[in-house]
Parts: C-alpha cells; structure tokens; sequence
C-alpha cells in the first residue's frame, strides 16, 4: 500500500531507480487467483468473526447452532484456501513478495507516522519483483505464518476437541485451546482493522481497492521493464 | 509472476484446476449444511412401531399361553395371597427370584458408600421414613403383610404380591393401609370408597407389567401422584409424543421394562448408585453391542439402545453433537423439562406448619390451579409443572445421610450429595429436580428423626397432630436416642431426571446453555462457549481493538487536518 504516484521526485533520495527514466503505465500487480485469494479470504475471516463471536458470547445476532455451522465450515474452507495459496504462493514464486525484511521497515513505519502528514512521498519505491513494501511484508507475513495457523490449529483442537480429550475429563487443556483461540481472534480482528484502514491511504480513499478488484494499478516502470511487459506479458500492461 | 511466455499457458491451466479443486472443495462441505437438519432425528433404535394391545418389553411378550384357560386360575379367590399361591404352583422359582430383589427387600447395600440404604432405612425430603408407618408405607410393598420394617418382609412364598406387578390393573389395586392387601369386599379409604379388587378377573389377566403396573407404585411415590419424581407420573400412563417418545402409543410404545430389562425379578435402575456415564465401549474403543452394555451395566442407560454417539450421519452436526455425549448426560438435552404431563409434582414440602386445625379439625387448602397447598397432615407444599431442571455434575454416586450422621444445619442438609465434578472422568452434567424440605431433626444431637405419622394409636401425628409425641414415638420404634427436642430444618433432595424423554425437535437448544445466564449457568470447572468468558484475554483483546480503533481515528484526523497543507 504504497503512494507511487509522487515517487518521480523523491525528497528522500531512497528510491535510486528514481535517477532513470520512468513511465507511468498501468500494471496489472494482483493477478486472478491472487485476487479471488483476497476476496474470498475476506469474506470468509469478516464470517468467521461474526459467527465465531457470536460463538464467543460477544454478539447474538444468529442462534448458537447456526453460528457453529457457519463458523466450523468457513474455518474448513479457508484452511483449504490457505494450504492451498500456499502451495500456489510456492511454487508460482509470488513468496518472494512475502519475505519480511527489516530495511527500510522504518522509514515506511515514519512515513505513515510523519511523512504522510507533510505530502512526502512514499519513501519505498516498489518494483515488479517486490510489490509490497517492508511494513506490508512484515504484517502479512505475520499473518499468514503466526496468527493464521494459531486459528488453525488451535481452532480445529477446539472443533475436534472430544477426538483427542476423550474422556480423560481434563479441561484445563481446553481451556488452554480456547484461549490460544481466543489470542488468535482478537490479533486477526486488530489486524483486518488496521489493514482497511491503510488500503484509504492511497492516492485517492478507494485506489488501492480498485487496484485489487481490477489488477490493474498504475505504476512507474524504467524503460527496460516497460519493453519486458510490452514483449513477454503484453496482457499485464495497458 | 511467471518469468516467461511459455508459463503462461501453464499458469492459465492452472489457475483453471485451483479454481476446479476450490469448487469441489466447497461443494463437499457443504454437504453437511444440507445433511445438518437430519442429525436431529433419527435415533438408533427404531421407534416407529405400530401401536399393540400390549406395550414393548425387554423380552417378546410371552403370549404362549392363555392364563384365562387355566384350570388353577378358576378358583373364587378370597384372598391376594391365595392367587399366589396358584401361580407358584407353575411359576416355582418366581417368589425365591422375588425375595432376592429391591422390590421385595426394600434394601440396598451401597458397595462404593458402604452405607445400607433402601425404603427400609432411608429417611428422605418426602414422608420422611416408612418404619412405624407401615400398613400405610407397605401398600407398595411387592408383597403381602409387612407390617413391622424392623425385621424382615413375611417369609412365606404365597406373602409375595404376583398381580401388583402382572394382573391387569383394572382389576387389581392394593387397599392404601392393609400392608400390601387388595380388597375384595366394600371399603372406604379416606371417606371413598376404594376399589374392590376382582382377583378372578385379575389372576387370569396377567401378563408381562404394562407401565400402569409399574406406576401403581412407581407414579405415588411421596403420597401422591407426580409427588416424587416429578418424571414419572400417572401422564405415562397414556402420553403424546410429545411427553414421552419411547411410551407413546404412537411412539416407542414401550413397557418400563424395555429399558428397566433384567431377568428372573430383578430390574436394573436403582437411584442409590447410578451410572452416570455407562462404559458404552470395549477396551479398544469400539461401540458395545445392545446386549453386551445392558449385561454390564446394572443400571438401565439410554446409551445400551442409542450407543454413546447418538446423532446420526457423518455431518458436522452431528459430530459436534456427538463430541457432547462425554460431558453431557443424554437427558440434560433431550428432557427439556419434567412434570409435562399434566400433572404436577411436588417442589415444596414444608413439615413444621403441619398439624393446624380449624374448629378442632384438620384441613386442606388449593392453590390457584387446584393443587394441593397445604394439609394437615402435612403441611405446606408448592406444586409446579413444566419445571426446568437444575443441573449439576454426577457421577452415578449418591452419599445418603443417615439416622446416624449428625447435619450441619448452618446452611440445607443435602441428604443425597450428588459425587461427581468437571474433572471426575465418570461424571456429567445431569439434570434433577431438587426438593426443598423442611423435616425435624434431633435439636440436640442434630441427627434426622423419625416421624410416626400413620397408625390408630394416639400418638400418630395423623391422629393427634402432636408432633412432640410422633416424634418421640418414632424414635422409640426405631430404639434411638433421642433428646426429646426436636427442631425442623431445610433438607434438599436430587432426584435424577431420566424419564418423559422429548421429541428431538423439542431438544433442549444449544443456546439455552450457551449463553449467559442460560441452563447450565451454575456448573462448574468446564469452560463453556457462549457462557463463559476469559476474564484477562477478553480485557485485552478487547483493549487491543479499541486501540487499533483508537489509532487509527487519531490518525485519520492528522490526515485531515494535514490536508490542505499538502495539497499546495
């Protein structure tokens, strides 16, 4: 969620490719399955909240029973979706785009803090290869390998919870699932807060939006990248 | 990305499988969602039977031979005892197999408490004890002339009652003060007059016991009909569905003995030691057969019929119900509430206001809806119906206090304590009805004492009213000490709800336990979704919502306010 389109002059000087000649071209970043990954694992976390708070105790919107219905098979199908993105993730090498590092991380944290309050420019300049910047990798990351499986796992303990209880009538580990569970929920809900918050933070409140419902995202390009696009993946640039 | 043009073929391919395997996915699970509805019905055993003359029992209904052609049976009876007699002249073993039940010993040795309970000995929150009480008590004895509960029941064969239990009950009913004898000439009981039996008729009706052979006895408990048990009443008699799927006629239309199934006169289901949980499965945690579960379990289960995973069809649903069956009794769900039948049940029994007279003469009075709220006799009671259980953990254990335990009477002297807790592994969450009494104790020695309440002499508090003297009549019958104080204080009683077992669709629904405030608000140790929360997690769970809000709305208002100064 980086604001590109002031990136041609940068006053922070990080962004070396800034040197070069560049083209704003219209790029599709976020191809299908990427962005029916998104949707879908959208739908399904705003679901799993609701049915699964309601489970909680929280909210009672919907009866009990149904809440666990809903909840148990939105939780089997975005178990499926994750496993299954991962392996995409893998082997189509969009990982790459999801390994968190620590440069720059600080600038792009400052920048939501201070230099977005100035009109700096984005101070991450991001490339084909890298489309996310440091504090999105960071966040993602987190979510898709601490607090996802966190849910998952302890989630299908707390389903299944009679299969490996038994009858041992041991509920303090219960207890403890519930809790692992609960942990996990909470640091979701923080986090699909703070994720809408920053997709407003693009160039207009909706571009970001746009951008994963469409594909497409404009985007500075150096000439050799344009030629790369305009010969290889002529479907991936307008 | 894919780095070259040849991938992209590949990636297209690809991108059609996921989309083809997401879609396979999705459909199978769904598959509950549409099987979910059927994991209500459908138990294991089937019920769908057309309704018989007679009711289902354990065994087939032996109607190999016809008792009305029986040369034997064609006597003028003058007496119970004297049919007796003509049917142990074929039936040889059946008063020996009598003899050695609950039924006729009144008797119940508690291996796991050690302590000897039954009618004989208990002193419990209803008419207190049956000793020095007896003609009265004794009307429901199995047999014929026990008239003195401090030696054992009449040892005579022909003294065991065969009609109570097997004659029609049109013809036969046991006289309420003859220590188990019918009558046969004109009688009054209490200013009516009272059925006189037709032991002709009787002798030559029997058969295996019908549910209204059981309840003659089973129904009055306490005095009366729905007193006791609150599950089991004269409704059962002829119940809907809806009161009872396993007795109605159009249901199960089953005999008690279709559970309650022993052999050679002696039936499973004791209430002082319970299963709370039968093992329904082998070592290697296989389902036990039907058989197999009733030959080790000595108490009748609704697992021996059902298994210990009721809720068919491989449905989520039916998983996360089944997942239940370890902690959750089958009838904390499936009774939703007792005393549906019409009939009411006693909730109430306060003993210290008995004994008031108007112009010398004892009285009874009517609550709004005609049931009994006060005699007497007896004192004051509530009577309820559609009572919602209270429920508690129990594991099949019940510790009696006995004439011999001192109570503390600081708070009500649970004179059945129910054993079992969250992490006792043979306990669950059972339903009861929990009687609230007030009966006199020993105000020195603080042990319960006996009442006499029934007899012709004058000390009989029914006679008298003087409780002084019934008390110390009691006392004296029973050759215990006494101070010759007496105090009443409140005693509660558990009594496990088992029986007018509901439609499934007339469950118990799961929010009614998960949530706040619902039925199972009271149990302890069990973390219980939707009822309980995490007190520290939800503080900062919570706490941490409200700060990335917090956050993010400071934030918002800098982008704001820092607006127009960017915009030059």
């Amino acid at each position: 969620m980086t604001d590109m389109t002031s990136a041609s002059s940068p006053a922070t000087g990080k962004a070396e490719s800034s040197k070069a000649k560049t083209f704003h071209r219209k790029v599709k970043n976020y191809s299908r399955y990427e962005r029916f990954w998104h949707w879908s694992q959208a739908i399904l976390i705003f679901t799993l909240a609701f049915s699964g708070f309601t489970v909680h105790g929280t909210i009672r919107f919907i009866p009990f029973a149904t809440a666990v219905m809903i909840h148990d098979i939105a939780a089997f199908v975005l178990i499926f979706l994750w496993l299954f993105t991962a392996f995409w993730t893998f082997t189509t090498g969009q990982w790459r785009h999801f390994v968190p590092t620590n440069a720059g991380l600080w600038d792009v944290i400052m920048h939501y803090l201070v230099g977005m309050m100035r009109g700096q420019p984005h101070p991450y300049k991001r490339t084909l290869s890298r489309k996310q910047n440091p504090l999105q990798s960071f966040a993602y990351f987190s979510i898709m390998t601490v607090v996802g499986p966190l849910l998952w796992l302890s989630g299908l303990a707390y389903m299944f919870y009679s299969f490996w209880e038994g009858n041992s009538g041991n509920n303090d580990i219960f207890s403890l699932v519930v809790l692992l569970h609960l942990i996990g929920a909470f640091l979701m809900v923080a986090f699909v807060i703070g994720h809408i918050y920053m997709v407003t933070t693009g160039k207009t409140l909706i571009h970001y939006t746009k951008a994963m419902i469409t594909g497409f995202e404009d985007m500075e390009l150096t000439e050799a990248e344009v030629t790369y696009l305009e010969t290889h993946e002529p479907d991936r640039i307008k | 990305m894919t780095d070259h043009a040849a991938f992209r073929g590949l990636g297209q391919a690809f991108r059609l499988a996921s989309a083809a395997v997401l879609l396979t996915a999705l459909t199978s699970i769904s598959g509950p969602v549409i099987g979910w509805s059927k994991a209500y019905a459908s138990p294991t055993a089937t019920a769908d039977k057309p309704s018989t003359e007679k009711q289902i029992t354990g065994k087939k209904p032996g109607e190999t031979a016809d008792h009305s052609k029986f040369e034997i049976l064609q006597q003028d009876f003058k007496s119970g005892p004297e049919v007796t007699k003509a049917c142990l002249s074929c039936h040889t073993e059946a008063a020996t197999q009598v003899h050695d039940s609950i039924h006729w010993k009144w008797e119940y040795d508690n291996e796991k408490t050690g302590q000897k309970l039954g009618k004989r000995y208990v002193i419990n929150a209803f008419c207190g004890n049956v000793a020095s009480n007896e003609a009265r008590c004794t009307s429901c004895h199995a047999g014929y002339g026990w008239t003195d509960m401090r030696k054992d029941p009449p040892a005579a064969p022909e003294a065991v009652d065969c009609l109570v239990c097997h004659a029609d009950t049109q013809y036969y009913k046991k006289f309420p003060a003859k220590a188990g004898l019918p009558i046969t000439e004109p009688m009054d009981f209490n200013g009516k007059p009272f059925k006189v039996s037709n032991l002709i008729e009787a002798a030559q009706s029997v058969s295996l016991p019908q549910r209204d052979n059981c309840g003659a006895c089973h129904y009055y408990g306490g005095g009366g009909d729905g007193v006791k048990h609150g599950d089991i009443d004269s409704s059962l008699n002829k119940p809907s569905k809806d009161l009872d799927v396993h007795m109605a006629a159009d249901g199960g239309n089953m005999a008690c003995s279709a559970c309650h199934s022993g052999s050679g006169h002696v039936w499973p289901g004791s209430r002082y030691d319970m299963e709370a949980k039968p093992q329904a499965r082998d070592d290697e945690g296989k389902k036990l057969p039907s058989f197999a579960m009733r030959r080790m379990n000595e108490t009748a289960s609704c697992e021996s019929c059902h298994t210990d995973a009721p809720h068919q069809g491989k449905t989520l649903e039916a998983i996360k119900l089944n997942n239940h069956t370890d902690t959750v009794a089958c009838q904390t769900c499936h009774i939703p509430e007792f005393a549906r039948g019409g009939v009411a049940t006693k909730m109430l029994w306060d003993w210290s206001t008995a004994g008031k007279l108007k112009d010398g003469k004892p009285f009874a009075l009517k609550d709004d809806k005609g049931h009994p709220s006060y005699d007497s006799k007896k004192g004051d009671f509530i009577y309820e119906e559609n009572v919602k259980p209270t429920y508690s953990w129990f594991n099949g254990q019940f510790t009696y206090v006995t004439d011999n335990d001192p109570v503390d009477t600081s708070k009500p002297v649970i004179l059945n304590a129910l054993g079992g807790s969250a992490n006792d592994e043979t306990a669950r969450i059972w339903p009861f009805k929990l009687m609230h009494t007030k009966q006199p104790i020993d105000a020195e020695s603080k042990k319960l004492v006996y009442m006499h309440l029934f007899g012709k002499d004058s000390d009989a508090f029914w006679k008298s009213f003087d409780w002084p003297n019934a008390i110390k009549a009691g006392q004296e019958y029973m050759g215990k000490d006494y101070s010759g104080k007496f105090e009443f204080i409140e005693t509660r009683m558990w009594w496990p709800i088992t029986h007018m077992v509901a439609p499934s669709d007339k469950a118990v629904q799961c929010e009614e336990c998960h949530s706040k405030g619902g039925r199972l608000e009271g149990i302890e140790g069990v973390y219980i979704p939707g009822r309980d929360d995490m007190p520290l997690i939800n503080w900062l769970g919570y706490g941490l919502i409200i700060l990335t809000i917090l956050g993010v709305a400071i934030h918002t208002i800098f982008r704001i306010a820092t607006r127009k100064q960017r915009q030059h």
